[in-house]
């Protein structure tokens, strides 16, 4: 027979060695059986007690796996709290679970009645684990959540097809309400941030091409460096990188709360097309609206530029802008806004297909918007790329 | 007996490979209060969307005025739909709420849709709210303006799922003499989620009890019918046990 018996005493006294469950008011004494072992728990069993109590089930649980029988006898608790009775029943399951019958015998009908209430007179179930997946399967499943994704991504395009030739038919009956919205949205209460991150990204530039070519003595190819970098990459690209922070992360979220809150349904149901009606004024807003902001983009990377020259290299505003004339031709700022126009229908098309494909309230829309937003950033550094080759090659 | 307005033939209900009606047959008759009711997880809202369309069946057949399932998207409603939550759209006032089907499906002029939409809120006791964003209403007054909503394309059918859930229970009586006032006054065929046992008696001409474990429809009748014949335990459980608790 071995026993042990946690002693009703007062280290320190204080709560907070109680909450740590390090002054343990209740009694643990354990007596071998014939074919398992009986537990006598005496005292208070309060939250208090959780901790230590924790200990000596965990305890418990990993010495009685050879044992067939473990007897709880609450005879002697004065006190139990929910937190501690569940993890005696928890306790329980956790053995039946390993095959070893647990019973709960003794204390008062408080006692009982808690233990009872917390499911201690339901027969527990023993439960399965669920064999973790192995490799295959998890590659499995991915394939098989990819394969939805594709298939959802097909349905949205096949749906905004259709929405797009309703429209056309009936270009009365586009939601031009959202367009404006959208355009003044994604664009005019944009324009501060877009102007103000595009020219210090002009001066940055500015001012780091002018620590190199100041040793060679080509200042004023400074102007030359701004100018191209910004209308044909910079510009194009850090505006749909804001635009997809500001508006596509908005879209994602706004439709997607729209889906869980049953309001995309309900739009169906008085017969509007989500897609159409929802969509189509979004993408549209956004392809006129982001060109805009590129071309103020350019303005202002350029200024940067301008500001880096005139204050570090001496070069006057007048020599730096006609520098900029001579290098920068049409096409380069054309090739920008073109740009710039494909990056705001990705923007639009990703961030309405991930909101409405959005399931299962607030955390659902948190993810899709986060998928949105990442889906976003690599589909324009992929489009930046293709266009680099595809214009590159049909640069005059 | 008069004539079936929905008619509904061994219809699977469930979400992708989940099942959770195996086979439900009813009919729902013109003029009827049909309330669908059961417990927690057993399909009821589900069973609804699939009778609105928003679900499609793979087995099984739904029929609404002997015409097929209903069709959504791309032409006027046909029916009226009030969701559990109301779903008003947010970003417009009560007013274009109610009165955006009357836009988008209608020639009908502004100021002819304002007097529609006036008359559709002070039939749900919403008078002088049309200015109103749905963040400004309480739970039971974003219902009445999502039934008023429902109501603005004349529907002979309304469907509701789960009116009362959320409200206190005055609000919760007053949203039942309404739905009552509906189908009296006008005459409209009233399909209802619910299971608030109050609403049930005071509201439901006839009901189907749909049950979780053997995934089927486990009563169909009235519900004082069910209340005082049901031989099924569970039938029996939840209508005497949520008496108890009122």
């Amino acid at each position: 027979m071995s026993s042990e018996t946690t002693a009703p005493e007062h280290v320190f006294g204080d709560r907070v060695s109680l909450l740590a469950g390090l002054v343990p008011q209740f009694t643990w004494h354990v007596t071998e059986l014939p074919d398992g072992v009986r537990v006598d728990l005496g005292g208070p069993l309060t939250i208090e007690e959780a901790p230590a109590l924790w200990k000596r089930l965990t305890e418990l649980l990993e010495s009685s796996t050879s044992k067939t029988r473990v007897q709880v006898d609450n005879s002697g608790v004065t006190s139990i709290d929910g937190a501690c009775t569940a993890l005696l029943v928890h306790l329980r399951s956790e053995l039946k679970a390993r095959r070893v019958h647990c019973e709960f015998t003794g204390g008062s009908p408080a006692v009982r009645r808690l233990i009872e209430l917390y499911g201690g007179r339901r027969r527990p179930k023993a439960r399965r684990a669920r064999p973790a997946d192995n490799a295959v399967e998890q590659v499995g499943r991915a394939t098989v959540a990819m394969f939805a994704e594709l298939v959802s991504v097909l349905d949205f395009s096949g749906r905004l097809v259709r929405g797009a030739w309703f429209s056309l038919r009936h270009p009365s009956r586009l939601n031009w309400r959202d367009i404006g919205v959208t355009m003044e949205r994604a664009g005019a209460d944009a324009a501060p941030i877009v102007m103000l991150i595009n020219f210090l990204i002009g001066f940055v530039m500015g001012y780091q091409s002018a620590l190199q070519l100041k040793q060679f003595g080509a200042n004023i190819y400074v102007a030359d460096l701004v100018g191209l970098s910004v209308t044909r990459e910079l510009g194009p690209l850090m505006t749909a990188i804001i635009v997809c922070g500001r508006t596509g992360a908005a879209f994602a979220a706004e439709l997607g709360t729209m889906k869980v809150s049953e309001e995309v349904d309900a739009l169906r149901t008085l017969g509007f097309m989500p897609l159409r009606f929802l969509v189509l004024p979004r993408l549209l807003g956004l392809v006129l609206v982001v060109p805009l902001l590129t071309l103020l983009a350019d303005g202002v990377g350029i200024l940067g530029g301008l500001l880096v020259a005139v204050l570090t290299l001496d070069i006057t505003p007048v020599a730096y802008w006609g520098e900029t004339l001579k290098v920068v031709e049409p096409w380069d700022v054309f090739s920008g806004v073109l740009k710039s126009g494909v990056f705001a229908g990705a923007i639009a098309l990703i961030a309405c297909q991930q909101g409405l494909a959005t399931s299962g309230g607030a955390e659902g829309v948190g993810r899709r918007t986060t998928s949105a937003v990442v889906t976003i950033l690599f589909s324009l550094i992929l489009l930046d790329a293709i266009f680099t080759l595809v214009l590159g090659a049909l640069a005059p | 007996m008069s004539e079936a307005l929905i008619r509904v033939r061994d219809l699977q209900v469930g979400w992708g490979d989940r099942i959770l009606l195996s086979s439900a047959s009813f009919d729902v008759e013109r003029g009827d209060v049909f309330v669908i009711l059961g417990g927690s997880g057993c399909g009821k809202s589900t069973l609804l969307r699939h009778l609105i369309g928003l679900e499609t069946a793979s087995v099984g057949t739904i029929s609404i005025s002997g015409v097929g399932a209903p069709r959504l998207e791309g032409a006027a409603p046909e029916y009226g739909v009030m969701f559990q939550s109301g779903a008003l759209f947010s970003s417009m006032t009560v007013g274009e709420n109610v009165g955006f089907a009357l836009r988008e499906w209608t020639e009908l002029p502004t100021d002819a849709i304002d007097a529609i939409v006036k008359a559709k809120l002070a039939l749900v006791g919403l008078e002088g709210a049309e200015g109103r964003l749905p963040a400004e209403l309480s739970g039971g007054m974003k219902k009445r303006a999502a039934i008023a909503r429902a109501m603005a394309f004349e529907p002979k059918l309304l469907f509701l799922d789960e009116p009362s859930a959320g409200l206190d229970p005055v609000s919760a009586a007053e949203l039942d003499d309404l739905i009552i006032a509906l189908n009296r006054g006008l005459g409209l065929t009233v399909v209802m989620v619910t299971h608030e046992l109050e609403s049930i008696f005071k509201v439901g001409k006839h009901c189907i009890m749909l049950d979780k474990d053997s995934k089927s429809i486990i009563a169909s009748g009235s519900p004082s019918q069910l209340k005082a014949d049901s031989q099924d335990s569970k039938v029996h459980q939840f209508f005497h046990r949520q008496a108890r608790v009122r």
